[in-house]
């Protein structure tokens, strides 16, 4: 019995003690901050917010990514709270225009101005998706019969739009860019990126 | 002699580059019809192949002008770089990029080799700091710049040997720091650091693969590969440049050669490869 408590003490401890070691940032964020404006000296005004973090990145590299359960909660209930829905509650467009998104890696870098085309989603940088397809990245996990695993419901429809839209307000520190809440991507094109995911005719599903 | 065993076998390296481009071909085609998993072999046996014959690496050719250009008197001062102090002493080589970054006490502030080159191309030849800085890399098929071929060379000079750099100066051990607080920073619209590619091991994008730099053993495999030749964009690419082609993909602006930023990410990435053996020019796909 009180072996027990002792072994859960320590155990706990230790716990606690690697939490707090792998969350404490090395230096100060506002000095890396300084350090980062100075870096980039011949960015434009409009690009400086670029060199600022909002609250979810700031709390996500302060947490190396590993957010306990409470923040997690917290950033999850403010992403969701930056999610706009398309006005006509329909969210799957056109899965062959979604297809070409998720095909381009184009968009904001600065060799992208003044834009020749519209931003792409790069899905296959990171995911697989289709057969036919082999060229695809392994961050994230493997979207291939996406919808079909989800036989197609309303309600994964919905959630593939909120995936996109904002990553973190379903999986807080989610390494996937926040399509839609950072304006990477229109309503529009994310709603094609649905299509390509949750249509049954979608390469996606076959 | 010297030379002329140099001519021949930059020759035979040119003659190589071409054999390897047929093979990157065909491994292209065949790729397509591959499973994942012998997509990456295929990957890799390219690899291996490229690495077989030492010679076929491009890359010495810019060792070779690096060296040349550092024994030149150029700038307006009219004067090599023998004397520019690496860290173990004015004009000393070799030996003296697995020491770097470290503390500088004529300039006061910690400095990568690629910075260190730069600042005795100021102080000693005359050239001017923002012509340097203005655009230091150079574009996919042009050679690496001047200054990144004196980086290759010196860092060349260090093949065989392992990353030791020092520690002892609170500047030196801030820069570590600095550079592994960088490594997580979320920043731009992508929401992207670079931990978000480099935290993991055997990931990729698409089918390049990803060393996971937050892990000491991998990041000893691949930091002394650079500056590395590029076969994709047919030249060499220094570390300061590799950063700043991340930061490019990240979606953030320009960042500048020698910056505290890129010195520190360096600073990190070697302590991280601390132990890890110098083999420059590296080849990359």
């Amino acid at each position: 019995m009180h072996l027990t408590s002792i072994v859960i003490a320590v155990a706990t401890a230790t716990l606690t003690a690697t939490a707090a070691l792998a969350q404490q940032p090395a230096v100060d964020p506002a000095r890396a901050d300084a350090a980062i404006k100075a870096a980039f000296p011949t960015a434009p005004a409009d690009w400086q917010p670029r060199l600022v973090p909002d609250t979810t990145m700031r709390e996500c590299s302060a947490s190396r990514n590993n957010p306990s359960k409470a923040l997690a909660g917290e950033i999850q209930k403010r992403d969701q709270g930056a999610i706009e829905y398309p006005a006509d509650g329909n969210f799957m467009g056109d899965w062959k225009k979604g297809e070409a998104l998720a095909q381009s890696g184009y968009g904001l870098r600065f060799t992208d101005y003044p834009p020749r085309t519209v931003n792409g989603g790069n899905c296959y940088a990171c995911h697989q998706l289709t057969k036919a397809e082999v060229s695809y990245g392994t961050i994230g996990p493997s979207l291939l019969g996406y919808g079909k695993l989800r036989e197609f419901k309303a309600a994964d429809v919905k959630a593939a739009y909120e995936k996109i839209y904002d990553s973190q307000a379903a999986f807080a520190c989610s390494n996937m860019p926040r399509f839609g809440t950072n304006k990477v991507l229109t309503i529009e094109q994310i709603k094609d990126l649905v299509a390509l995911l949750m249509s049954p005719d979608s390469p996606v599903n076959k | 002699m010297g030379g002329q065993f140099t001519e021949e076998a930059s020759v035979k390296g040119v003659l190589k580059i071409f054999a390897i481009g047929g093979v990157t071909l065909a491994l292209s085609a065949a790729v397509l019809a591959q499973s994942d998993e012998e997509t990456e072999k295929a990957v890799e046996k390219y690899r291996q192949m490229l690495k077989q014959d030492p010679w076929s690496n491009p890359g010495l050719l810019d060792v070779d002008r690096g060296e040349e250009l550092w024994k030149t008197p150029r700038g307006p001062n009219k004067v090599s770089l023998e004397k520019c102090d690496l860290g173990l002493g004015a004009g000393k080589i070799e030996g003296a990029y697995a020491q770097l970054p470290r503390y500088f006490a004529d300039a006061d502030r910690v400095m990568d080799a690629e910075t260190r080159i730069m600042w005795c191309m100021e102080k000693l030849q005359g050239f001017n700091h923002a012509d340097l800085i203005k655009r230091p890399y150079p574009g996919g098929g042009q050679p690496v710049k001047e200054l990144g071929a004196i980086a290759t060379f010196v860092a060349n000079k260090s093949n065989g040997q392992r990353f030791a750099a020092k520690t002892d100066h609170a500047k030196e051990k801030d820069a570590i720091a600095l550079g592994e607080t960088l490594f997580y920073r979320r920043s731009g619209p992508f929401d992207f650091a670079c931990v978000t590619c480099h935290g993991t091991e055997g990931q990729r994008i698409r089918l390049q693969g990803l060393p996971h730099l937050a892990a000491p053993k991998e990041a000893a495999k691949v930091v002394g590969e650079w500056p590395a030749y590029r076969v994709s964009s047919t030249h060499v690419m220094t570390l300061q440049h590799r950063l700043y082609d991340c930061y490019w993909q990240m979606r953030m602006p320009e960042l500048e050669m020698g910056s505290e930023v890129s010195v520190a990410l360096t600073a990190f990435l070697v302590n991280q490869a601390k132990g890890g053996e110098i083999n420059a020019p590296g080849l990359k796909r």
